[in-house]
């Protein structure tokens, strides 16, 4: 009965987030409303004995996702008003297309062809079991291919991020790292012939420091 | 008891509320890419479900690797939209009509 309670307010929390995210004015409001989202969502999630994904969805998303798009709401100069006209005019149009999928997705449970007995809670699981060990086991034998590939996917967002939003700007002092690296001894130091024994020669730490940086 | 019914009929709702999100935003980019990560929030509600509810671990693998190739499109999403706003100076999709498709 008291887990019925927590699911029913943590649901309303979330229905009333996801109101939120799409009816809000600021995008900065929505952002925040979706971070709600997640997190009652990673919430309800635990609620059913599902930890590790409730775990990397409050990382994943709270920690990462998120704080990308509050950063590039906040960094772009939105015009907000105009980008709300005409908000509602296709909003009967939304609305009926929102009852439409509910209605489908609903039917398709409540009628009995499914093969399923939708109305049975969770199976209970052993006292020991580790939901997180579980998931290892299975994602580190079965699917390690597709896991390797998702570290692939990961590995080319990050270059092709970078490359899109990197650009050039003239008159930006860079190091060089390749001409760095391929300076020789005899660029940088001169030997002279020490005249005097005990004192430093003169220009001995001269021509360091050159080069390098363009 | 939660049962499999309960957690459907909550993703189905979250699901439909992300739709209506896109037609009522659908000049803010922004806001756009917003409703689809709920929309892919609600998808996931339902893979968890049924991996839990019917016993078996590969729906929650497959939300796993949802998960991984939602943040690769939110921050290829994100890094469009910055160098848009750069070139325009706007997110408003009525604007982006080079192509006049």
């Amino acid at each position: 009965m008291f887990v019925q309670i927590l699911f029913y307010a943590f649901s309303a929390v979330l229905i009333a987030a996801a109101l939120g995210v799409i009816l809000s004015r600021n995008p900065v409001h929505s952002a925040l409303a979706l971070v709600l989202a997640f997190f009652t969502s990673a919430a309800l999630w635990l609620l059913i004995e599902v930890e590790f994904l409730a775990i990397v969805l409050v990382l994943v998303y709270v920690g990462a996702v998120m704080v990308l798009f509050l950063f590039v709401v906040m960094m772009l100069d939105i015009n907000v008003e105009g980008l709300r006209s005409g908000f509602t005019r296709y909003a009967w149009l939304g609305a009926l297309t929102a009852l439409v999928v509910i209605v489908q997705m609903v039917s398709v449970y409540w009628v009995k062809g499914l093969g399923i007995d939708a109305t049975q809670g969770a199976p209970p699981l052993p006292a020991d079991y580790s939901n997180t060990r579980a998931l290892g086991e299975v994602l580190y034998t079965q699917y390690v291919y597709p896991f390797e590939l998702a570290a692939m996917l990961l590995l080319v967002a990050i270059v092709a991020a970078i490359a899109l939003t990197m650009r050039r700007r003239p008159g930006l002092k860079a190091q060089d790292v390749a001409k760095q690296v391929a300076v020789r001894r005899e660029d940088r130091v001169r030997l002279v012939k020490d005249v005097d024994a005990g004192g430093t020669g003169p220009g001995a730490g001269g021509g360091a420091g050159e080069g390098g940086v363009r | 008891m939660i049962t499999l019914q309960h957690m459907l009929t909550l993703s189905a709702v979250l699901f439909s509320l992300s739709v209506a999100g896109i037609f009522l935003n659908r000049k803010n980019v922004i806001l756009l890419l917003m409703c689809i990560e709920l929309m892919l929030l609600a998808v996931n509600f339902s893979f968890v479900s049924f991996s839990r509810f019917l016993g078996d671990l590969d729906g929650q693998v497959f939300v796993f690797f949802v998960l991984t190739v939602a943040a690769a499109e939110s921050a290829i999403g994100l890094a469009i939209l910055v160098v848009l706003f750069r070139e325009r100076k706007s997110i408003n999709v009525e604007d982006l009509d080079t192509l006049k498709g």
